[in-house]
């Protein structure tokens, strides 16, 4: 599962990056760190990957990896997911870092829309890949204001937002990217993961560190710091359920997906987390997918 | 048994061998060299170096084969080497009125000093498919040159009217320390300076600048726009070593200059005056160098006191929206899996319609 | 480069070996401090820095600095032109005008610390704008939270409360820190040297002496 370290293509610098680049990304990851929650902006590159594809992470990852990691890289949950491959490559290629897929392996992890089911350790690094990182930006799309609100706290606009939800549909109306509020100050987007990671990500372990490449911002969230979902106390913050079990390995517990087996409404579940349920699966778990 | 879906690796390798076949097309067709490219498909080279922030014809050329011609690809190919190379030295200010013309027309006086000289244009072709070309055209005559004419110091029209005090001065240095804003080392902040807003239009995809512009001639955001001056030709371009203390010339290249004059009714600090609009670009770009002057002019109406109605002089939105790079990755995210997100909304509907059920049957009894 | 250091470069002590790998390990010495404050590392990079910089101190320099970001050296007045030397070859970081204008300070003598104020501390809707301190003090050690003599340090990244030795700081620095985590968003952050050591005090840290 896990790959040695490999030699690095010759013509660029380790990890892609030039030295300068680097330094000004440590300098915001930093910053963040010291800020939880508040987004920082920084002179994102131009990647030789997409906008939209993980280029903040992948700035990040870049900016903190050394010959002494071992990275994983998950998208939707699962290693072999051609993007997660592509990028895996990318450091392989660039660093030629050691990689796995085995959690509990990696010192970095670097993730598109999942935390993994396995608890994060505090030696752990977690880098997560973020489209829009401003969670006011649905109500608000100029950056100008948008800003203002988060000089002031002033979180008016996502409390009225979340309970409009509740007296029109009795439910809030959003299931991934749920806002919380880091250290009870800034009002922060967890990245478009379910809101069934949300808590998770509360007095985490690991370090938490945000990318958005396309709209050049990082943020933090250091380790053992309060995350708490947007909610109400007569409308507590609720994860996802199933009523079923992973078809593979049983679990029960885990972020599933639905994979449709016909066409006619027939689908089975099974763990979006593919490192986790393979696991379960070694240590003898079924379930009923036969 | 079920088995997850695996070989993302093995599909990925596969692909790439299909896009480069694909590339090469039928290998009974010579392939095409870069100096061709260069040469015969110049139009595209200076399109890509303009978008792709980098004047490199040879480069340019080649992202443009590598991509099978899609000029979007090519600018991201030029963008993503430009962002690994050093940063030698800041060159001087190009002076374009020192520029040797290769096209000069003025679309607000008759005649003027230097001339109108039309040089090499498509504007007065009639669009008929040559079939000639199809076949394997000989080379074409010389043209019929006055070389006189091209000799003549040409004046840019603003500068005349400067003269006469009836345009706003040129922007200068405005915060006097001679330093240029560069958003590829620093993030877009709000309100931009008019350096940035103007590194951000060169930059941006000729297609939505050619939309914003044409917006502001059909009412929104009208501004008044006389094509003063488009100049086409090769400027000096230098630099002063530090070491040196004067300025060396490092080499040519050709730009596209673009004077938009507009109507200015005044204000209680300004009088009755023509006001720029200011369009700049690598190589021959003459239609993107007009659609930014267009909307370099809309973009100055917080500075001038204009009422911010038209989405031409909305600078977030113009300038969060510009980049073709950008824009392309993210609105082609989408075709990346979303599995999880979608889950998480099925789940959420599921639940909504069976309450909505629930509430619709109790009603009902 | 100017011709008072280009003279110099002769003398001036070398930088790190390996400048990639070098300022990575280096820098993630700082970011584990920086996300667990109160945490002391031990760097292992092989420097020789010229007084009044110490190995930790010289290293967080050359690991963050460059043309980007003024520098303000406050020597606590001892003479620190061969520490701004080596910096400016190594790092290219031009000189702040003024304490207020430097994204970075070098405090040489952490026993003669500034005031916090003299230094930026960023805005409401730019709090990233503050400067970061690197302080140099004579000694740095992990502690108990109740240990006599040492700080009790609670806050993002502490895992309940945690504690922290250091020597070679003003008294009532304490206070100081209160106050500049009072300031949140605003404010100042904090890496402090010794040795080899390396701590961080970001602005969230409540510290109590």
């Amino acid at each position: 599962m896990t790959q040695a370290r490999t030699m690095t293509d010759g013509g660029y610098n380790f990890a892609y990056l030039d030295e300068q680049t680097k330094r000004m990304i440590r300098r915001a990851i930093l910053k963040a760190v010291a800020i939880p929650g508040h987004q920082v902006p920084f002179g994102s590159r131009e990647m030789p990957l997409p906008y939209g594809w993980g280029t903040g992470g992948i700035q990040v990852t870049a900016s903190i990896i050394g010959l002494a990691d071992v990275l994983k890289v998950i998208d939707q949950g699962a290693d072999d997911t051609t993007n997660a491959v592509s990028i895996r490559r990318f450091f392989a290629r660039t660093a030629g870092v050691a990689t796995t897929q085995a959690t509990e392996a990696a010192t970095i992890i670097q993730t598109r829309h999942r935390i993994p089911e396995t608890v994060l350790k505090d030696d752990q690094i977690i880098v997560y890949q973020v489209p829009i990182p401003e969670p006011l930006r649905w109500l608000e799309p100029r950056e100008a204001e948008t800003r203002k609100m988060h000089g002031l706290a002033d979180y008016g606009v996502m409390h009225v937002k979340l309970y409009e939800d509740i007296a029109t549909y009795g439910h809030i109306e959003t299931s991934y990217d749920y806002p919380v509020l880091v250290n009870g100050r800034y009002l922060t987007a967890p990245s478009p993961i379910p809101k069934f990671d949300n808590p998770k990500m509360h007095e985490m372990a690991a370090l938490q560190l945000f990318g958005a490449g396309r709209e050049k911002r990082i943020y933090a969230i250091p380790p053992y710091t309060r995350v708490e979902s947007l909610d109400f106390e007569d409308h507590p913050f609720a994860a996802q359920t199933w009523d079923a079990r992973c078809a593979i390995c049983g679990a029960g517990d885990s972020f599933l997906d639905e994979v449709i087996t016909d066409d006619h409404g027939g689908s089975m579940f099974v763990c979006s987390d593919t490192d986790h349920c393979g696991r379960r699966v070694a240590d003898g778990h079924r379930g009923d997918g036969e | 048994m079920y088995v997850a879906v695996k070989g993302g690796e093995k599909a990925i390798d596969n692909a790439h061998a299909l896009l480069a076949e694909e590339r090469r097309g039928d290998v009974g067709v010579p392939e095409l060299t870069l100096d061709q490219i260069k040469q015969q498909m110049g139009l595209a080279v200076d399109r890509v170096m303009g978008e792709g922030s980098l004047y490199d014809p040879d480069l340019a050329a080649l992202a443009i084969k590598q991509a099978q011609g899609d000029l979007v690809e090519a600018v991201f190919l030029l963008r993503a080497f430009r962002t690994t190379l050093p940063r030698l030295a800041v060159t001087t200010p190009v002076d374009t009125a020192a520029m040797t013309v290769r096209r000069r027309i003025s679309a607000t006086f008759k005649d003027l000093p230097g001339g109108q000289v039309l040089g090499p244009t498509y504007d007065y072709t009639h669009r008929l498919l040559d079939f000639a070309l199809a076949a394997g055209a000989p080379a074409p005559p010389a043209p019929e040159g006055d070389p006189a004419v091209m000799a003549d110091a040409m004046p840019r029209v603003t500068d005349i009217l400067a003269y006469q005090d009836l345009i706003e001065p040129e922007a200068g240095d405005t915060d006097g320390e001679g330093k240029v804003a560069d958003l590829t080392r620093e993030p877009l902040a709000f309100p931009a300076g008019r350096d940035l807003r103007l590194q951000n239009l060169a930059r941006a995809d000729e297609g939505f600048l050619l939309a914003l512009g044409y917006s502001t001639q059909r009412g929104y955001g009208r501004s008044h726009p006389f094509a003063g001056e488009i100049r086409m030709g090769e400027v000096a371009v230098e630099i002063v070593p530090e070491e040196l203390g004067f300025a060396i010339e490092i080499g040519d290249i050709t730009v596209t200059e673009c004077q938009m004059i507009n109507q200015f009714a005044g204000s209680a600090t300004e009088p009755p005056q023509f006001t720029r609009g200011y369009g700049l670009m690598f190589g021959r770009s003459e239609r993107k160098a007009m659609s930014m002057a267009l909307v370099d002019r809309s973009l100055r109406a917080r500075e001038l006191g204009e009422e911010i109605e038209a989405p031409a002089q909305d600078e977030e939105f113009v300038l969060y929206h510009s980049d073709n790079v950008e824009a392309q990755g993210f609105v082609q995210h989408l075709k990346l899996p979303h599995y999880v997100d979608f889950q998480s909304e099925l789940v959420l509907v599921r639940a909504l319609r069976r309450e909505a059920a629930a509430r619709r049957s109790e009603a009902a009894e | 480069m100017t011709t008072s250091t280009g003279s110099m470069t002769g003398g001036l002590a070398a930088g790190f070996h390996d400048p990639v790998h070098d300022a990575q390990g280096v820098f993630r010495d700082v970011l584990r401090a920086m996300s667990r404050p109160g945490e002391v590392r031990e760097t292992a990079v092989q420097i020789d820095p010229p007084a009044p910089l110490n190995i930790a101190g010289a290293a967080v320099c050359l690991a963050l600095l460059d043309f980007e970001t003024p520098l303000w050296i406050d020597g606590g007045g001892r003479d620190a032109d061969g520490a701004a030397s080596f910096l400016t070859f190594h790092t290219g970081a031009p000189r702040a005008t003024g304490p207020a204008q430097a994204d970075f300070v070098l405090v040489a003598d952490g026993r003669i610390l500034p005031a916090f104020d003299t230094f930026r501390q960023g805005t409401d809707e730019a709090p990233e704008g503050s400067a970061t301190l690197i302080v140099q003090v004579a000694d740095l050690a992990a502690a108990s939270p109740d240990a006599a003599g040492a700080w009790r340090l609670d806050g993002p990244g502490i895992d309940g409360t945690v504690g922290l030795h250091v020597s070679g700081l003003p008294d009532g620095i304490a206070d100081d820190l209160a106050r500049n985590a009072d300031r949140f968003p605003r404010g100042i952050d904090l890496i402090l040297c010794a040795g080899r050591r390396i701590a961080a005090l970001p602005r969230t840290t409540r510290v109590e002496g």
